[in-house]
């Protein structure tokens, strides 16, 4: 009895593999396999990316694991990983760790809103910079809190707790959003810094904007940062944030792309730069460049491959970030990095 | 009002009977509920994923990759063969080390040597998965700089060594000594005593054994995280990262994207019928291998 | 001749199948000793760098780089000991029904129904939790407890669903199969003649149960729970995917917490300094640690019971 099932299970089994390599085979005759991994930031441009990519070019299969920037940045460094991602820029000492030199390729722009899912209040939330950080730092607690209510009249907020929700693995969103609380926030910049994770004062912890986006649609009353994607994909309102010129802006491409304009006066050769609470009336404060870190000499099929990814992805691919909520790069930067991308050495 | 001699202690019994079945009854209604309460999740749990799972389970779920994240259609077919040829893999290196250290320890199970065995099952029975996960990743993965097909299977095999060494050494002992006395009696040697005798005996009952935890290890999630990690992809050699049903429905289940949502319920609607399945049916062949069943 | 070339030929054969198997067995105690060794040499440089201080911190400060178990090591146990609270009774009472009351054709199904939910995976449980389980606390049960009970500051709190509560929740469903599986082996193997005895001594029902059952049985049931324990300690998907993930130490079950093993899941393969990998490399090890003595401790338990079949 048992015999007989044993032996139908192994059939089904080898059947199943059978099958298996024979779609192996056909599909990936001459497959090239990349795997990169980091940032969640701008996995959804990514995953439609590397789709479209390998549309136009079959044996180009490059797996790309959204595990946030700083896993990126560690499986990047500990070579487990063909190039990494991540949108907080690696810090000099993070540098000083790799084997080999890399570079840093901007890829596009985004915004890191601020996403909530509070009952009766479906759209136009605005924040100060003060507010925000406050919220974060656990000082503002209520929704109906007077701050709020002030600043947004005509608005009724209920009578509920705020329920922060913020990042529990490393991640370039959360380095950019607290980059930009330390710049408007002292205490902040005090209390918990800037880093790829933190200290939280309060809140629940999500994996990834994925886990930060769903847990802001699953709570209500609750708030959380993410990129402007993931709260449109989740259709969840965002809030307007005061700018440093004083006005209140709306993540927009082109409210980012503003942002990247003041920039690129002052961009660095290595593209390692914050634009952050940066100057004019028509940037929102809190958006940044998303990086793939790729090593400066790279070898055979699978170097090569990637090289011609990037050189795709900073032209023809940036026609993809529009739709998807994404600012490309400005012309002048997109000629920078082509011109870095071909120092990067195949061999 | 008086009645004929009710002594206060005959009353007192009484009362106390009294209570006493009362108290009684009221326990078996405690015990009944307690057991009633302890199978709700396991309905609420096959209900919801029964119900958001099934729609989620179409043609495309079985035989397509996933879609670009937010976009609609896409299935879950790679994570699928994934979960087999890890599950393969790990059997492959599970089974038969499982199976040779239960048939030690039944065998030559007396010694001090064989006590330090018994207690290492134990104690890597009791040692959580994420360890596991931990070691396999210093391990496989940074020495063969890659994330692998290979790495998790190994970490999914590890986990499955102490159930089957444990189930195979309970079931070798159920083996009367008449029967081994026997075979030595005849000149057998003790080798072949144990081989064609022993084992070829209970080889349905450790097959079952060996199923069961096959089937526990197809869910497990928290190992593969930093050795098989994940992948878009078909199954592209075991030196590549493969995906996995448990981990797909893990990223899915936490992403705010309906779409993915649903599948993460069709994924485990999948994986919870193949356990309960496999359950089920080793479940029956024992009892009807062996008569009465004691699983 | 023949008779003693053959026997030597049997000594061979036996001699090279028992080290053969000696050869694979001792795999295991080696396989154990390695992921021992790595653990403490991997968590050497925070060992050193912070010394017995990482056990009583709860700092968990990646920027500033100060790393103490502490916050997580509260998460693990007290969303252990919630599961343990709900789920232990709940256990012990199931199996007495199993084997005191039920027929043995009832048992036999209820004790398949019981059995089944550790076949359920735990990431179906998270799945589960996030979706099914979280939403009735935080509309249902957590304003209600706050509501009645608000005053203790155990339930105090914004509801968020999920937390510390939903944690302990799963896990005593996930806990429920063992310790029952474990009881009603321990209540099967006293003897008859002391139900008996306690009956001719005139004992209802429930009295037979509670003085001849439970009370021999008491050790094995404690071993029984204590393994309970174990398993809740090292569990990981499910509780990462309900506890909300935040380290901190709250009086209230409602508010977010994280365990040792879900810091894990969560920052080991994104840890960027060599000091954040190290200090979650020695959660690991503390983890590895107190299952070993928990484990260890219930098997006595379980043994001493003179229960000596498996003990999962």
């Amino acid at each position: 009895m048992m015999n007989m099932m044993m032996k139908k299970i192994s059939v089904l089994v080898t059947t199943l593999l059978a099958i298996q390599a024979t779609v192996t085979i056909a599909h990936s005759a001459a497959a090239t396999r990349l795997t990169g991994a980091g940032a969640t930031f701008p996995y959804p441009l990514y995953s439609k990316w590397f789709f479209e990519y390998q549309k136009r070019n079959p044996e180009a299969e490059i797996n790309y694991q959204s595990i946030g920037s700083g896993g990126g940045i560690r499986q990047f460094t500990e070579g487990t990983i063909d190039f990494g991602a991540s949108d907080a820029p690696m810090t000099d000492e993070q540098l000083a760790k790799l084997a080999q030199p890399a570079f840093h390729i901007p890829t596009v722009l985004g915004a890191v809103v601020l996403t909530y899912h509070v009952p009766g209040t479906s759209t136009g939330l605005k924040l100060t910079p003060d507010v925000l950080a406050d919220i974060f730092l656990g000082k503002l607690t209520k929704w109906n809190d007077p701050r709020l209510t002030k600043l947004n009249p005509g608005v009724s907020f209920p009578d509920t707790p705020i329920l922060v929700a913020h990042r529990s693995d490393g991640s370039g969103t959360t380095g950019i959003f607290t980059d930009y609380l330390s710049k408007v926030s002292p205490e902040w910049k005090k209390k918990v810094g800037q880093g790829t994770a933190v200290k939280w004062p309060v809140g629940l912890g999500g994996k990834g904007n994925e886990g930060v986006t769903g847990l802001v649609k699953q709570t209500p009353g609750a708030i959380g940062y993410v990129e402007l994607i993931y709260a449109e994909n989740s259709k969840l309102p965002y809030a307007s944030v005061q700018n440093a010129a004083g006005h209140f802006t709306l993540p927009s491409m082109k409210s980012v792309s503003a942002a990247a304009a003041g920039a690129l006066k002052t961009m660095p050769g290595d593209f390692r730069v914050s634009i952050t609470n940066p100057p004019g009336k028509d940037s929102y404060p809190i958006s940044g460049f998303t990086y793939l870190l790729v090593h400066q000499t790279v070898s055979g099929a699978k170097g090569r491959t990637l090289v011609e990814f990037l050189e795709w992805a900073v032209s023809d691919g940036q026609k993809l970030a529009e739709p998807l909520s994404y600012a490309p790069l400005p012309h002048s930067l997109a000629k920078k990095v082509e011109a870095t991308i071909k120092k990067i050495q195949v061999k | 009002m008086r009645r004929t001699q009710p002594s206060a202690l005959s009353q007192l019994v009484e009362i106390t009977y009294k209570r006493r079945r009362l108290v009684t009854r009221a326990m078996m209604i405690v015990l009944i509920a307690a057991f009633l309460v302890a199978t709700v999740p396991l309905f609420s749990v096959f209900f919801h994923v029964v119900r958001q799972g099934l729609p989620a389970l179409n043609m495309d779920f079985f035989t397509h990759l996933p879609a670009p994240v937010g976009e609609a259609g896409g299935g879950l077919a790679n994570a699928l063969l994934g979960t087999i040829i890890l599950v393969v893999l790990a059997s492959v290196i599970g089974i038969p080390w499982g199976v040779v250290i239960g048939i030690f320890l039944s065998e030559y199970g007396k010694s001090r040597f064989a006590a330090l065995v018994r207690f290492s099952v134990d104690m890597l029975a009791s040692i959580p998965s994420i360890v596991i996960g931990l070691f396999v990743y210093a391990l496989v993965v940074i020495p063969m700089k890659r994330f692998s097909g290979l790495a998790g299977g190994l970490a999914l095999g590890i986990l499955m060594v102490p159930t089957i060494a444990r189930t195979t050494e309970e079931i070798l002992k159920l083996i009367p000594v008449h029967i081994r006395e026997a075979g030595l009696g005849l000149g057998v040697p003790r080798w072949k005593m144990i081989l064609f005798i022993i084992v070829r005996g209970s080889m349905g009952a450790i097959a079952t054994g060996v199923i069961l935890s096959v089937a526990r290890v197809a869910g497990e999630t928290a190992p593969l995280l930093f050795t098989a990690l994940s992948s878009r992809f078909w199954f592209g050699g075991l030196d590549q990262p493969i995906a996995s049903l448990p981990v797909q429905i893990f990223n899915y289940a936490i992403s705010p994207f309906e779409e993915w949502q649903s599948q993460a319920w069709g994924g485990a609607l999948v994986l919870i019928l193949f356990v309960f399945v496999t359950n089920i049916i080793t479940r029956l062949a024992l009892r009807r291998a062996h008569g009465s069943g004691q699983s | 001749m023949k008779i003693i070339r053959k026997r030597r030929d049997i000594h061979h054969g036996d001699r090279y199948f028992y080290f053969l198997l000696k050869g694979l067995a001792s795999g295991l105690p080696l396989l154990l000793f390695l992921i021992a060794a790595f653990l403490l040499k991997a968590s050497w440089p925070t060992i050193n760098e912070f010394g017995a201080a990482f056990l009583f911190t709860q700092d968990w400060d990646p920027v500033g780089e100060h790393f103490g178990v502490l916050a997580f090591a509260f998460g693990t146990i007290v969303s252990s000991l919630i599961a343990i609270a709900i789920g232990a009774p709940l256990s012990i009472f199931t199996a007495l029904f199993l084997t005191e009351l039920a027929s043995s054709r009832v048992a036999k199904v209820a004790g398949f129904l019981v059995e089944m939910l550790a076949a359920i995976p735990s990431v179906v449980y998270g799945l589960w939790g996030i979706f099914v389980l979280a939403p009735i606390l935080r509309i249902h049960v957590e304003p209600f407890l706050g509501k009645t009970l608000g005053f203790l500051p155990l339930f105090q709190g914004p509801p968020y669903g999920v937390g510390m509560l939903a944690a302990g929740i799963v896990l005593a469903i996930m806990i429920i199969p063992t310790i029952t599986s474990v009881s009603r082996e321990v209540f099967r193997s006293v003897p008859q003649s002391y139900r008996e005895a306690a009956m001719a001594l005139g004992a209802t029902r429930w009295e037979v149960m509670r003085i001849a059952v439970l009370k021999t049985g008491s050790t094995g049931i404690l071993g029984a729970v204590i393994l309970g324990l174990g398993r809740a300690l090292g569990e990981t998907m499910a509780v990462t995917m309900v506890i909300g993930n935040r380290a901190d130490i709250s009086a209230s079950l409602f508010s977010p917490a994280q365990t040792m093993s879900s810091v894990i899941a969560n920052e080991y393969a994104e840890a960027t300094s060599a000091t954040h990998v190290a200090a979650l490399l020695e959660i690991g090890l503390v983890l590895f640690l107190l299952t070993f003595i928990v484990n260890s401790l219930a098997r006595v338990f379980v043994w001493r019971a003179s229960l000596g079949r498996s003990a999962r």
